[in-house]
């Protein structure tokens, strides 16, 4: 028991016999090596046990000092603080009545040696630290089935451990102060901290791959103590203002609301509302739940969509789908049972109407698989998926299908606004046309648009005229009464409208251009001018 | 002229009609309605205004003292701060040369997006192109009514009959 002092001794005396657990007194006797926490429970408290018992003669009349005139030694140590010295008595004169009353429960506990659940941690640093419950962590984590290198581990305790970890702060702090020393907060050693210590050799053991801060595969218990969850209750009347309901949160008592309230509030009205130390509980905490959660990975490619009756995500008006498919589907279906995904997010380079193709090199697009059971896959394996992708349908074709960082989805974003796009457009005219009649357009260079928000997204988007810009245009003479135009666009510019004019809204358009009322028959997307993600090897 | 122009941008609108508007006859108005609930204020072809020799001396949008539809400013997706409409809100008021004078309303609940200021500067798209670039406004209504707003017009079927009747009448007298 290297680790403790003999300045602890008074700590230790204090904090075991109000029923605090071995590795929360080290805690709080802010004992910072890692290996003393993962000795086995029962060693721990003989060793305590025998540590006060060295001095067994003085530790008697320790006991006696503080069960017979405990406010003079107290307010002794504390003449200096003035003002705080009232209200100090009146909850000190508290603390002898909880030791006798825990003496008893010690007493029984060294005759029995039951464990007895920590006032502090509420078992934490004892049943949840045996192997028991790190097998039960591994069964769930091996029958979820995951394929990881690493993990990181992270727990989630009910927020009134910290109502529970303050009252025993004060409680030392007092019997500390005794000795004209401090106790900062800060200085204790972390409750989550010191678990982690305890789990994390025992988990990387059982589970056969290192611990890793940096892992995205996060394994996660989330404990709850049913019995004291009304324990913070108070901080609501003192400091009222730290809990604010707000939606999203299913109780206002937040651990993060917690900790803020505990900040906030005064050492008297603290005592006043809440036993120090804190009462001895009957059960332990339970676990919620362990769960396992794998980071999202992603995967890029650019699409072809050669239908123009298939929209690019799931097309449901009033709770009912339009139409069966989606080029989203039709990709995602396939890697979401490859990578064993619990959902995915599709995102691409701008988007077509659910009428409008896309050939040419295709669209950029990126899939955001969300907890992946599989990750590692070898390029070949890759292809394979883009084969079967395109096998799968006639409708879409999928090329230079990859795994990519999240960080480098940016770059398909990026170039969303500022990149040009080129287009096929199939036009109608009401009155006859001849080749000469549409040459002119050929001529015409960096046309500037100032387009209204287009009448069939209007619902949905803000009013706003918006200026695009027609880099070129390119006729194609068919007959009296049609022609095709390529153009080559600014990204954002709406060729629909452009074409038909949308009841004057976008001005210029090909009808005030050509003096005719036009329509638009056919468009398809010809090119999306961004180089990412880069082309692969076929 | 209004055949062909049943193709172009109004293709993707269903047209609903009111036929003689408060009584007053032949003043019959055209509403497209767009599958999104988007609606598109016109005149119908029947309209007075749209016959031929009828020329157009003024389009006012200031409908009262203190509310002009010029005024419109409508921001975000949400559209706030539109001036809201009931089916008989005006809209406009345009005067023809022979010392008519017309008031245009919305028929449609909603909110109004927008008045078509093209034919301010240019009166004669409204005669030229009345289904399409010379249209009166844009209304939007509101979610839950996007159905009801065109219940009580006249499907383009409907309206075909009274213009038949209309032509019987005048044409037996």
């Amino acid at each position: 028991m290297s680790s403790l002092t003999e300045k602890d001794r008074p700590i230790v005396q204090l904090l075991l016999s109000a029923g605090t657990c071995p590795r929360c007194i080290f805690r709080f006797c802010r004992v910072g090596s890692q290996t003393l926490y993962r000795h086995p429970y029962k060693d721990l408290m003989k060793d305590l046990k025998q540590f006060l018992e060295g001095n067994q003669e003085e530790e008697d009349r320790a006991c006696f000092d503080v069960a017979d005139p405990p406010c003079k030694r107290f307010r002794h140590g504390h003449t200096e603080e003035g003002a705080d010295d009232l209200n100090q008595n009146g909850v000190l004169s508290q603390i002898p009545l909880a030791n006798d009353g825990n003496a008893d429960v010690e007493n029984s506990d060294v005759e029995n040696s039951a464990v007895e659940v920590c006032n502090v941690c509420l078992g934490i640093l004892q049943e949840f630290c045996e192997i028991d419950f790190v097998k039960k962590m591994c069964e769930k984590v091996n029958s979820s089935d995951f394929q990881f290198t690493s993990f990181v581990f992270s727990v989630s305790l009910p927020p009134q451990l910290s109502v529970r970890e303050h009252a025993a702060w004060l409680l030392v702090k007092q019997e500390m102060g005794k000795l004209d020393l401090s106790l900062a907060k800060d200085d204790i050693v972390q409750l989550k901290e010191a678990y982690k210590w305890i789990i994390h050799p025992q988990l990387s053991e059982e589970l056969g791959v290192p611990t890793d801060g940096k892992s995205l595969f996060e394994v996660s218990v989330v404990f709850a103590h049913p019995e004291t969850d009304e324990e913070c209750r108070f901080l609501a009347t003192v400091c009222p203002d730290c809990f604010k309901p707000a939606k999203n949160k299913q109780s206002v008592f937040t651990r993060m609301a917690v900790i803020k309230a505990l900040e906030k509030i005064k050492e008297e009205d603290f005592l006043k509302h809440f036993p120090c130390p804190p009462s001895s509980p009957k059960n332990l905490c339970v676990a919620l739940e362990i769960q396992c959660n794998n980071g999202a990975v992603f995967v890029a490619g650019r699409y072809n969509k050669y239908s123009r009756n298939l929209p690019q995500t799931p097309w449901i008006i009033d709770g009912e789908r339009k139409l069966e498919s989606s080029v989203e589907e039709l990709i995602s279906e396939h890697l979401m049972a490859e990578f064993k995904a619990d959902s995915f997010n599709f995102s691409s380079s701008g988007r077509e109407d659910v009428d409008v193709r896309t050939l040419g090199n295709g669209r950029p697009f990126a899939i955001e698989l969300v907890n992946p059971h599989r990750i590692h896959f070898t390029a070949e394996e890759m292809k394979g998926f883009q084969q079967t992708i395109n096998n799968s349908s006639d409708k879409i074709q999928v090329r230079d299908l990859q795994l990519v960082t999240r960080e480098a989805i940016g770059r398909m974003k990026e170039g969303e606004e500022e990149k040009t796009k080129t287009y096929s457009a199939l036009i109608w005219t009401d009155k006859t046309i001849q080749k000469e009649h549409i040459a002119f357009l050929d001529d015409i260079k960096e046309l500037k648009l100032d387009q209204k928000t287009p009448l069939r997204v209007l619902h949905r988007r803000p009013l706003a005229l918006r200026c695009r810009i027609i880099h070129t245009m390119k006729s194609q003479y068919i007959d009296e009464h049609h022609f095709r135009l390529h153009l080559k666009t600014q990204a954002g510019t709406y060729i629909k409208e452009f074409v038909h004019g949308d009841f004057g809204r976008t001005k210029p358009n090909i009808g005030s251009l050509l003096n005719r009322t036009t329509d638009i028959l056919e468009l398809d997307v010809e090119s999306v001018d961004i180089d990412w993600p880069p082309a692969l090897e076929n | 002229m209004a055949a062909a122009e049943a193709l172009g941008a109004a293709r993707y609108f269903t047209r609903w009609y009111k036929a003689d508007v408060k009584g007053r006859p032949c003043e019959d108005f055209c509403v497209l309605q767009h599958s999104n609930r988007i609606c598109v204020i016109t005149l119908a072809e029947a309209h007075p205004l749209l016959q031929p020799g009828k020329t157009i001396t003024s389009i006012n949008y200031q409908i009262s003292p203190n509310c002009s539809r010029l005024q419109n400013k409508v921001s975000g997706k949400s559209k706030r701060g539109a001036q809201f409409l009931t089916e008989l809100a005006p809209l406009c008021r345009i005067a023809s040369s022979d010392g008519e004078e017309y008031t245009i309303y919305s028929f449609i609940r909603g909110r109004l997006i927008e008045v078509n200021e093209n034919i301010l500067s240019n009166p004669a798209l409204l005669q030229e192109k009345p289904s399409t670039e010379g249209y009166i406004a844009v209304v939007l209504p509101k979610f839950e009514e996007s159905k009801s707003v065109t219940q009580g017009l006249l499907t383009p079927e409907e309206y075909k009959e009274v213009l038949l009747k209309r032509q019987n009448s005048s044409s037996g007298s």
